[in-house]
């Protein structure tokens, strides 16, 4: 049984579909991204998952249990990092757990053991008694997901978890995440970046315009739509016609961005000998999760 | 409209701690105000106006006091307190997503500000108490009169800040509701001193009939009119209370 189902849920605002017939399931253990451009209904999406924003249609079940009739129970076993501080300035960070904690009526010991606890897990220990507005943008981001164990959930809703941190505390935040991952927690991960969703979900929604594109594990996505590798070239302007009637020609798989085209599905190098005078702008890289995302929602702005 | 549950208790659990960290920035306006208003105003003023009714001019504006500051305690605590809360703050985003619904959330804030008018109107009381004001010892029902108050105002307030788009409308509230009913409700002259199109607009504002109750219970003297107060302050307190349940959660579920 998925641990998370949505049936043709769709969420519309005034004149905007948010949201437009999105049926999925989330396995029990697994991570799940959501990727898509800004706009691309993610958050939307997640606001209903998490209970806080009635679906104009549709149905979602946690665990069995549909949201409509039971979101007090399903937000019990819930973890919310948000994307946006919502930390309490008015209480430090020991006080802002242990408020939480009660918020899911954790008996105060207990409480205390878990706030303690989590701030170690995330290497806050000694900021305990800090006041928020003292902590550095990935301290607070630190703290917002320590905030969400504080239930023991057995899923984790993270809203764009890493945003704003160094590399240092990117890969803790990483490593923690596929730590508790294996110890079972469920994770539905909202992100932007390519190589986050890559490294820790085992299955990627790409999302646009309210939709979701296509849904697989990272490295099916990138053999469906790229190929294990790309093969770059750096053109100029006016060799650029020619080129493009070579590739046609040559009946391959190919996206123009800017002053570079971008070849896939390549599988003998023959295929694209001889498409330039300089060898050295032919240039082959492997497949990213980027090269799919740009390839299902096009490359230019969408707001 | 959904009810609440007893969990609006973590809310006002919240509040009461950060009241308690932070009560120094805070509390000595709501009781040195009151307090400067009534010895300022009572000894001040009251040279030269001398009886009311029969009585000491201090001992008449007392107990209006009392009602006005504890409308201001839980008029502040949930106009600009909520907002900064709701909006500044994102403390009802963070709560919505645990156990706690928008009802629980709209109570608990309610009851803290109603807590907030019973702590003001105790505290003023024991202090007009000190200096002789209170003759009576039906006034220990004042408390119990502020809180009710309390809920009636934290609700009207509640209801505003579900709707207003910026911190800046508060203004109208306080200018336009709030400071008229602190001059208009017979807390510092007699409604009878007033033109009778201000008297009858006096008997429908919220703040006149928890004056007349709380001037009843300091001085001991009933009236049968006064269950008609009483009466008005609980259908208000029901009627704004649960209109605020639905407009909060109309601001915050989108």
């Amino acid at each position: 049984m998925p641990i998370i189902k949505t049936q043709s849920l769709t969420k519309k605002f005034k004149d905007l579909l948010a949201v437009d017939d999105v049926s999925l399931e989330v396995e029990e253990a697994e991570c799940f991204g959501l990727l898509g451009p800004n706009g691309a209904g993610k958050t939307s999406l997640i606001r209903m998952i998490t209970a806080v924003s009635p679906p104009t249609k549709g149905d979602i079940w946690v665990l069995g249990n549909n949201l409509r009739t039971h979101s007090r129970q399903v937000k019990t076993i819930l973890g919310v990092v948000p994307q946006l501080d919502n930390l309490d300035p008015d209480l430090t960070v020991l006080q802002n757990l242990l408020t939480f904690a009660r918020y899911f009526d954790i008996p105060k010991n207990e409480a205390r053991r878990r706030s303690l606890e989590v701030l170690s897990l995330f290497e806050l220990g000694n900021k305990a008694n800090s006041r928020i507005r003292e902590l550095s943008g990935g301290m607070k981001r630190r703290l917002l997901l320590a905030r969400g164990l504080i239930n023991l959930p057995k899923i984790l809703v993270l809203d764009e978890p890493t945003i704003g941190l160094d590399p240092q505390a990117k890969y803790l935040v990483w490593h923690k995440l596929s730590e508790l991952k294996s110890q079972g927690v469920t994770q539905l991960l909202c992100t932007q970046n390519m190589e986050e969703a890559t490294v820790l979900c085992d299955r990627v929604a790409i999302m646009h315009q309210g939709k979701i594109l296509s849904l697989g594990s990272p490295r099916e996505l990138m053999l469906r739509y790229v190929g294990s590798e790309v093969w770059e070239i750096e053109i100029s302007p006016e060799e650029r016609g020619k080129t493009i009637k070579e590739l046609d020609s040559r009946g391959l798989d190919f996206d123009e961005a800017g002053d570079r085209i971008h070849i896939f599905h390549i599988e003998a190098d023959e295929q694209v000998t001889g498409l330039v005078n300089f060898p050295e702008r032919l240039r082959r890289r492997p497949a990213t999760l980027e090269d799919v995302f740009f390839r299902l929602t096009g490359r230019s702005l969408i707001e | 409209m959904k009810p609440f549950s007893w969990r609006f208790i973590r809310v006002w659990q919240r509040n009461r701690d950060v009241f308690f960290r932070l009560w120094h920035s805070e509390a000595p306006g709501f009781i040195a105000e009151p307090i400067i208003i009534l010895l300022a105003m009572g000894f001040g003023l009251g040279a030269y106006i001398g009886l009311v009714d029969g009585q000491k001019y201090i001992e008449f504006i007392a107990p209006g006091i009392i009602a006005s500051y504890a409308m201001f305690s839980a008029s502040f605590e949930c106009t600009y307190g909520s907002f900064v809360r709701m909006e500044y703050q994102r403390t009802y985003d963070a709560i919505i997503a645990t156990p706690l619904s928008v009802e629980d959330v709209t109570a608990g804030e309610i009851f803290w500000g109603a807590t907030r008018s019973l702590m003001t109107g105790t505290v003023i009381l024991v202090i007009a108490a000190a200096f002789q004001l209170v003759p009576s010892p039906w006034a220990v029902l004042i408390p119990a009169v502020s809180f009710l108050e309390g809920v009636m105002f934290a609700s009207i307030a509640i209801l505003f800040t579900s709707i207003v788009p910026a911190i800046y409308s508060f203004n109208y509230y306080f200018t336009l509701f709030i400071t008229p009913m602190f001059f208009f409700s017979g807390v510092f002259f007699p409604l009878s001193s007033f033109p009778q199109i201000v008297q009858t607009l006096s008997w429908i504002v919220p703040l006149t009939p928890v004056v007349h109750l709380t001037r009843a219970l300091i001085n001991g003297e009933f009236h049968a009119y006064l269950l008609g107060a009483l009466a008005l302050i609980i259908i208000l307190t029901v009627l704004f209370f649960s209109l605020s349940l639905i407009t909060m959660k109309r601001r915050l579920t989108v």
